[in-house]
């Protein structure tokens, strides 16, 4: 590997004058500052979306092949190929390409398109397990190799899970955890790679290692000096994997070609190493503009040209595959991989940053049609030009495929330079990553404290063993106060148990190149989640304003509820509900602040389910508000289906009391409308939701999913799905093909609020 | 004086009756019975639920920044809202002084002139439903003579109020060629009018009549196609050209 290294490089001075000429001059030619360079040299773009291009024969052609491929492996069960037989590095596999003459951007995570790998490091089990449920049989030495030789992320999980822990994840109430995979989530500063070059980048890690050479070697300083160690090795192997393909990336992209090559190259590395539940990949789309505009102000680059590179690096993005269990698409349906890129918000010099390639990315969803992936995130603000305000709004019209989150209200927390990683995560990038956290089912967590601990469903004492509540009417003020003592004790064990899998995922499935395009200093946090939230806000309404009514079964456990008179509802815009939901919010992120989290990370919450809401509310008996067991729960903070009673604002304005400082790892809300709902004409439609959208990030809400179908529309695609083969929907913080959820998943998506549906 | 009046029921985010985001109020009570209603339970004059200007405004002011920044505001229908008329006149009235919306009135044209005078001069937009020119067609399709009707949509013209005119085209009923190219001679001869559109029948309301226990009187129609849509368009246009002519 050195040789290669050493035969690679260049002397530094010249290529780098190259990479940046025309650029303005600043701090980040002396320090790795993305950010310094995106302020001194991006070109924001008021204007609207006329300029743009459609796609060139290549394109055409490429991506015919793509769609025939995926079709194919649609038919084969999910799942085309395995390569069974080689675990993914950097460097594993040879070059793969789609049609080598016709691509712009090249790289693959193996040696052909969909050719799914291998990547036992967080668990030798889901992948066993995920090779058998595709007909494929994992060889034996692989999994001796890391069952008795190279032990796992998952491996050391359970070595250090408590048995209370244990019980919490079988009978649901914690649940989703990261430990049998990768935990995903973070976010390499991919762009560093083309901004800078690898050496250049390896140089600086260097320098880090040097300032850890320090009096004490203890535990901490050891571990970091491992660390960087790793993500050198990581870096060098990005250059030989590069190589491999043909590219010298050792030193800074000199035009738009290669910056969106160099970059999509460190991508690749972090997901041929990781199959993390979301590989985002950050806000690169007006950081390549200024490549962009500088090629065409040389007059090498055209419209055409560029639109293609764009098109192809997203079909590239498309082309993601990790290797999972059915078992796993249970929880999180149609194969996601959250390649979420950032687009838009606004500057901290008051500037837009906006710029024509955010444009160009919304534009892929024409040109290759519409697609969940890569997760397209607006970043919304309500001083965003016109322009692109209006074209968001046309894209989400007629392809239900962007996402929006309020840059309003995260800009001031962190700067105008984050992303969103999975969903709704901001971070900043390259100096802040998340402890993935899943989430905590407070649903349950109320029937534990009207059922003293016991869990509804498996019969057994899981949560502390309190007395149970008696009589034949819930009392507010008692349902509280055992709620209180029980969501202390799920917090703790909540806390403790991300800490021991993030614990081992550091040591035995390390992030190295995702970690490499970090500042060596960074912040983390430990991002818990809840879900649940509406049902126990309805429910805890239930008990205050109506007269709920214990069922119990023989073994004296409350399993279903008769309610009396009528209760305030969470989706009605009506305080007397909304308040329970935001001090559940505020007072569950308190209990969590309370226990310490590894590696002095900063605890946070999310309001996410994703598609989980079908298999937490599976998990979960019935509940006070009028839920029957199994049930689903409403996704992410969305109201319960059907009883938002006002219409969509009202229900907007529901979701956006709950207050973000509380749920900094985000709030999401998937809205539903039927297109004549939107306005009579197209222009109307494109109006009327640009001024949703202004409206709710006004009144601080802060995600939103937009989804503009007909219901008789999903109802035709679960009966023939081969007619909708792109068809995308919008569900709690990601995209998804309607046609690969579950039958369970595709009846919720329809069951639920259509606004405007009569 | 805070007027109480017989709500049906509201909806927050409007976006098909009137201009922008719109508050939809629905009151309750109608003295007419169309065949294609899709919300028969709104006839009654004796249902719903009695609530105040007050609290009328109370469930309007959350959202104002919304039908503000999409030029927006309210509508009141029904039910028949002219029924109710001090009530929504003195909600207007509030609305525009409180926080200068839009006001717009979906009304059949059902009424007396002179009972509507101060309602028309807070509302800045009347969606006026001319169900049928025919007027023994008017009575088979919704239980009434047109006469008040036409003598309303007159009233409007003369004093200036601005107009939108909705046909629901329900083939067979209402999409006749004389049909609609009588109305629109007849929507030639107005002042104010500012916008027409056809709406097409549906049947999303068909439950509704189930629930009531009542005969569903249109069944069988078939919604009409996008194509009889714009013929009907043509057709109107062609009237309103000919009354020009004239």
């Amino acid at each position: 590997m050195a040789t290669t290294e050493m035969g690679l490089r260049k002397p530094l001075g010249e290529s780098r004058e190259d990479g940046w000429r025309g650029y303005r001059a600043g701090r980040w030619q002396k320090h790795i500052d993305v950010n310094d360079f995106l302020g001194l040299n991006l070109t924001p773009y008021e204007g609207d979306e006329k300029f743009l291009a459609s796609p060139t024969v290549g394109t055409k052609k490429l991506w015919e092949d793509v769609l025939e491929l995926l079709k194919q492996e649609r038919v084969n069960g999910g799942v085309l190929d395995i390569d069974t037989e080689t675990v993914s590095t950097i460097t594993s596999h040879k070059p793969g390409y789609i049609d080598k003459a016709l691509e712009q951007i090249v790289g693959l995570q193996t040696d052909a398109p969909l050719k799914r790998s291998v990547q036992p490091f967080g668990g030798i089990r889901m992948v066993v397990d995920a090779c058998e449920a595709y007909g494929y049989k994992l060889p034996d030495e692989i999994i001796k190799m890391f069952t008795d030789i190279r032990k796992t992320h998952n491996q050391g999980v359970f070595d250090a899970y408590t048995g209370e822990m244990k019980l919490a994840r079988k009978a649901g109430i914690i649940t989703g955890l990261p430990d049998a995979y990768g935990r995903g989530r973070i976010i390499g500063d991919y762009r560093r790679v083309a901004l800078y070059g690898v050496d250049r980048l390896i140089e600086d890690k260097k320098a880090d290692l040097l300032q850890l050479e320090k009096d004490a070697i203890d535990e901490h300083v050891i571990r970091a000096r491992e660390e960087l160690s790793e993500q050198i090795r990581s870096l060098s192997e990005l250059k030989t994997m590069a190589a491999d393909y043909g590219f010298d990336i050792s030193k800074p992209a000199a035009n738009a070609k290669e910056a969106v090559q160099w970059l999509y190259f460190a991508y690749l590395a972090a997901i041929k190493e990781q199959n993390g539940a979301a590989m985002s990949l950050g806000r690169v789309s007006s950081f390549l503009d200024v490549y962009i505009e500088r090629d065409m102000k040389e007059g090498t680059l055209n419209e055409d040209q560029a639109q293609e590179l764009i098109d192809h690096l997203v079909m590239k993005l498309r082309l993601v595959k990790f290797l999972r269990t059915p078992d796993y698409n249970d929880l999180f349906s149609g194969d996601p991989t959250w390649v979420t890129e950032s687009i838009g918000g606004m500057g901290n010099d008051g500037r837009t940053r906006v710029t024509r390639n955010s444009f160009r990315f919304l534009h892929t969803l024409y040109n290759l049609g519409p697609a969940p992936e890569p997760n397209l995130t607006v970043l919304w603000s309500t001083r965003l030009p016109e322009g692109f305000k209006n074209f968001c709004a046309k894209v989400s019209v007629d392809t239900s495929s962007i996402q929006y989150e309020n840059d309003d209200i995260m800009r001031p927390i962190y700067g105008d330079d984050y992303g969103i990683a999975c969903c709704v995560s901001a971070m900043r990038i390259g100096k802040q990553m998340q402890f993935f956290g899943a989430r905590a089912n407070l649903a349950k967590a109320l029937l534990y404290a009207i059922n003293g601990g016991k869990d509804e469903k498996l019969g057994i004492q899981v949560g502390p063993a309190l007395a149970p509540l008696g009589g034949d009417k819930l009392d507010f003020a008692e349902v509280m106060q055992r709620y209180d003592q029980m969501l202390d004790w799920l917090a703790k064990l909540y806390m403790n148990t991300l800490n021991v899998i993030h614990y081992m995922h550091d040591k035995y499935s390390y992030e190295r190149i995702e970690m490499a395009l970090h500042d060596t200093e960074i912040l983390r946090t430990m991002a818990c989640g809840i879900a649940g939230l509406s049902v126990v806000a309805d429910s805890l309404s239930a008990i205050k304003h109506a007269k709920v009514k214990p069922i119990r079964n023989e073994q004296g456990l409350a399993v279903d509820f008769e309610i009396e008179g009528e209760y305030p509802q969470y989706g009605n815009n009506d305080a007397r509900v909304d308040d329970l939901a935001v001090t559940l919010t505020e007072t569950f992120m308190n209990k969590l602040r309370k226990h310490r989290a590894y590696r002095d990370a900063l605890p946070t919450m999310s309001v996410l389910t994703i598609t989980s809401n079908v298999v937490y509310g599976k998990k979960t008996g019935s509940t006070p508000d009028g839920r029957k067991a199994g049930e689903p729960f409403a996704p992410g903070a969305n109201p319960m289906h059907g009883r938002d009673r006002k219409g969509a604002l009202a229900s907007l304005n529901s979701v956006a009391k709950l207050p973000y400082e509380s749920c900094l790892d985000g709030i999401s809300n998937t809205f539903s409308i039927i297109p004549k709902a939107l306005g009579r004409e197209a222009d109307d439609r494109v109006r009327n939701l640009v001024s949703l959208l202004d409206g709710y990030a006004a009144q601080k809400g802060h995600h939103l999913n937009i989804n503009v179908f007909n219901r008789e529309q999903l109802m035709d695609a679960m009966e023939h799905p081969e007619n909708y083969p792109q068809l995308t929907i919008r569900v709690s913080g990601y995209a998804v093909n309607f046609i690969k959820l579950t039958r369970e998943q595709q009846l919720d998506v329809i069951n639920r609020t259509f606004h405007g549906s009569v | 004086m805070s007027h109480t009046g017989r709500i049906h029921s509201l909806e927050t985010f409007g976006t098909v009756d009137g201009p922008g985001i719109r508050f939809v109020l629905f009151l309750q009570g109608c003295a007419l019975q169309c065949r294609y209603c899709h919300n028969p339970d709104s006839w009654d004059t004796q249902a719903g639920t009695l609530r105040s200007v007050d609290d009328i405004l109370g469930e309007i002011e959350p959202y104002i920044e919304y039908y503000r920044r999409s030029g927006g505001g309210i509508t009141v229908t029904g039910g028949e809202p002219t029924l109710q008329a001090p009530f929504v006149a003195e909600l207007f009235r509030e609305c525009k002084e409180r926080w200068g919306l839009h006001t717009a009135l979906d009304s059949s044209g059902f009424c007396e002139p002179s009972h509507a005078n101060a309602l028309l001069n807070v509302t800045d937009l009347v969606l006026l439903d001319l169900k049928r020119m025919d007027r023994e067609g008017h009575r088979e399709l919704t239980s009434q003579p047109n006469d008040r009707i036409l003598t309303f949509a007159k009233h409007l013209s003369d004093r200036g109020s601005k107009m939108w005119i909705r046909r629901v085209l329900v083939p067979g009923w209402t999409d006749g060629v004389d049909e609609l190219i009588g109305l629109g001679r007849f929507i030639g001869q107005l002042r104010g009018v500012a916008k027409i559109e056809v709406l097409p029948y549906h049947r999303m309301g068909v439950y509704k009549w189930q629930q009531l226990g009542k005969t569903y009187p249109l069944e069988g129609i078939m919604e009409p196609s996008p194509a009889e849509i714009e013929r009907a368009y043509r057709l109107i246009d062609q009237g309103i050209h000919s009354a020009a002519a004239e």
